[in-house]
């Protein structure tokens, strides 16, 4: 991304620091770049540092050292031009739970500047947008978790921000909900807003994010975009469910491993090193190594008569390949003492 | 998405009439008009504290009005009726200036207190710290909501009052402005208060070990030149005293204390909370991690 000019930067981080007073360091040099317009993934484990550079970026933790700017304003010169563009959901309910559904809307609106006439309007405009219209004087506690969520999404977008700031905003929403604000973001984006998004729903990253962002341990260990990095899983699997499992003879395969009653298809190049394993249910599970295609699968199959009634990726790519990066890191850092948990420890601190 | 996925009909295609009347363009020059955008951050600020303790009147309001009705009967019509006048007024008209302003005093602290930390806990203090609203606007937003509970409580209880005894104040402009200044000064305490606390005990400790104590020796009930020398020189470290008998000036145009007095210790504490306040804004204290 060091080719963007920063013109065309919605987020640019450098060299981005926190330590703690209790001498956590949750972020150790950051470098991040987001594209105008983009659809961003932070993904990283629990306690990676992604809650800490959203809240440092939208005002709300103090940074230790580097530089953040939002659309070329700078954090430190231009604090009140970066709040103006930033649009922020944050992971934990934190509206006022005794304010109406529509105060919770217009009091925001009114921190931005926005007159109370003009706040009305916008309110309506997005409480009907996220269907909460017909709950606009219900006091904000008695919604349900997806209708908080939608709230908080309306909040941040009433001042109408250029970039908007998600941290795990699907979090414990049902399916319905979830893929209902899928599309909800996907067409804000469309229509122009930069979108940063933090989720440990890798399909969620997969279906909507352009680029991503993998953040272990306080540093950003791989950035690129969603179908290049993809492309660097080692393996993915996938499960088959067979009509007529009894006629696989996994031990006809020439590399079939009694030990592990696991065999490996050996015939041809694209299908050298596809492991065959049976899983408790019945069902057939299939490795394949990055680069590798599933026809020669297919052939052996085929060949036996087996046929298949349905398959799917045991999992979604993304998290395929987010599980093995975050493992060679955390194996790279066993050899350095532990970083603990910020997260965990800011959680217990707090009031 | 394909058609087989779940109904995502839950969010509307289209608005259904309002459109936004700014564009982001427009809208990100907003900031760039600091007064415009702090006045308007201001307004919402006081009408959204105004709103939260009328919403709640039955434990914002009533109370004080019943408790001065209270002293009022008890130790004014009761035990007073049996007291001689005291700085050559009533003993009922002497103490209801003081009970009036126990009423300010009391008030705008637990407003600004109880609210800011409330805001702190359920982390919504967040969304003024994520918008380009400036300290010195939080500050006086939430200061004024004290200020205007605390007035409205002492108005209430001088309503209370008149039907009790009938007095008219001798200087209504000296009156307010006693009242409003004593009450900037203890809802910026209130904030301070609220900033260092850690839970909903911790801001009940300085009004019931500290403010409520210092009131009842403020002179509220009796004049300081009734106690012995020692005591009355102790007494004048105690600043309610000033405001109590700058409020009672006010009213009934006697007091214990020079007017003037009464003025320098209520600006020099209004400027030294203020400074506090906005350092701990400033600095993040509490509020940013």
């Amino acid at each position: 991304m060091s080719h963007l000019q920063n013109n065309e930067l919605a987020l640019d981080i450098r060299g981005l620091r926190k330590s703690y007073d209790d001498g956590i360091e949750a972020l150790k040099g950051v470098d991040l770049q987001v594209a105008s317009g983009d659809f961003f993934a932070l993904l990283g484990p629990n306690g990676a540092g992604k809650s800490t550079l959203i809240g440092i970026v939208a005002s709300l933790v103090r940074k230790s050292s580097g530089s953040v700017s939002v659309y070329g304003h700078s954090i430190d010169k231009d604090p009140n031009a970066v709040r103006a563009h930033i649009g922020l959901v944050p992971q934990e309910f934190n509206f006022n739970v005794f304010e109406s559904v529509m105060d919770v809307v217009t009091n925001s609106a009114g921190y931005h500047g926005i007159r109370r006439a003009e706040a009305l309007e916008r309110a309506e405009y997005y409480l009907d947008l996220l269907d909460l219209w017909g709950k606009r004087k219900d006091m904000s506690r008695t919604l349900s978790g997806g209708m908080k969520r939608r709230l908080m999404i309306a909040r941040s977008l009433v001042h109408d921000p250029l970039l908007l700031i998600l941290d795990e905003p699907t979090a414990g929403v049902d399916i319905e909900i979830r893929r209902s604000m899928w599309e909800f973001l996907q067409r804000i984006n469309d229509e122009g807003k930069t979108i940063v998004l933090t989720t440990h729903y890798l399909e969620e990253a997969e279906a909507l994010c352009r680029n991503v962002a993998v953040i272990d341990q306080g540093d950003v260990i791989r950035q690129g975009a969603v179908s290049n990095l993809l492309t660097e899983a080692i393996t993915q699997t996938f499960i088959f469910d067979l009509e007529n499992p009894q006629d696989l003879k996994l031990q006809d395969l020439p590399a079939f491993d009694a030990a592990e009653q696991t065999g490996a298809l050996l015939q041809g190049s694209a299908g050298d090193g596809i492991t065959l394993r049976w899983r408790e249910n019945g069902q057939l599970e299939a490795e394949l190594p990055r680069g590798a295609v599933l026809n020669p699968l297919f052939d052996l199959l085929g060949y036996q008569q087996v046929r298949v009634a349905s398959m799917r990726t045991k999992a979604n790519r993304l998290e395929t390949f987010f599980l093995q990066l975050v493992d060679a890191n955390d194996a790279t850092a066993d050899a350095t003492p532990a970083v603990p948990s910020r997260e965990s420890s800011v959680q217990e601190s707090r009031p | 998405m394909n058609s087989s996925e779940p109904d995502v009909s839950g969010l509307k295609e289209k608005p259904r009439e309002a459109q936004t009347t700014q564009s982001p363009a427009q809208m990100n020059a907003t900031y760039q008009q600091p007064l415009l955008l702090n006045w308007i951050a201001y307004r919402t600020i006081v009408r959204k504290e105004i709103r939260r303790f009328l919403r709640i009147w039955v434990q914002t309001i009533t109370p004080p009005a019943i408790n001065a009705v209270l002293y009022l009967l008890i130790f004014g019509g009761l035990i007073g009726s049996r007291i001689r006048d005291m700085g050559g007024v009533p003993y009922l008209d002497f103490i209801m200036p003081g009970i009036i302003m126990m009423g300010i005093i009391i008030n705008s602290y637990a407003n600004v207190s109880s609210s800011f930390f409330s805001a702190k806990f359920q982390r919504n203090i967040e969304e003024m710290l994520v918008s380009p609203v400036s300290n010195y606007t939080i500050l006086a937003g939430f200061v004024t909501g004290g200020v205007c509970r605390g007035l409205l409580v002492g108005l209430v209880v001088s309503v209370v009052a008149l039907g009790i005894t009938q007095i008219a104040p001798v200087s209504i402009l000296l009156t307010l402005l006693v009242a409003v200044m004593t009450a900037v000064l203890f809802s910026l305490g209130g904030l301070i208060n609220a900033v260092y606390a850690r839970n909903f005990d911790e801001i009940s400790i300085i009004p019931n070990f500290v403010l409520t104590p210092l009131t009842y020796l403020g002179g509220i009930f009796y004049s300081i030149n009734m106690l012995p020398e020692f005591w009355q020189g102790v007494s004048r470290f105690n600043p309610i005293l000033y405001m109590i008998n700058g409020f009672r000036y006010g009213i009934l145009g006697v007091s214990d204390i020079p007017i003037v007095q009464t003025f320098i210790v209520l600006l020099a504490f209004i400027a030294v909370f203020a400074g506090i306040a906005i350092f701990l804004l400033n600095k993040g204290v509490g509020i940013k991690h």
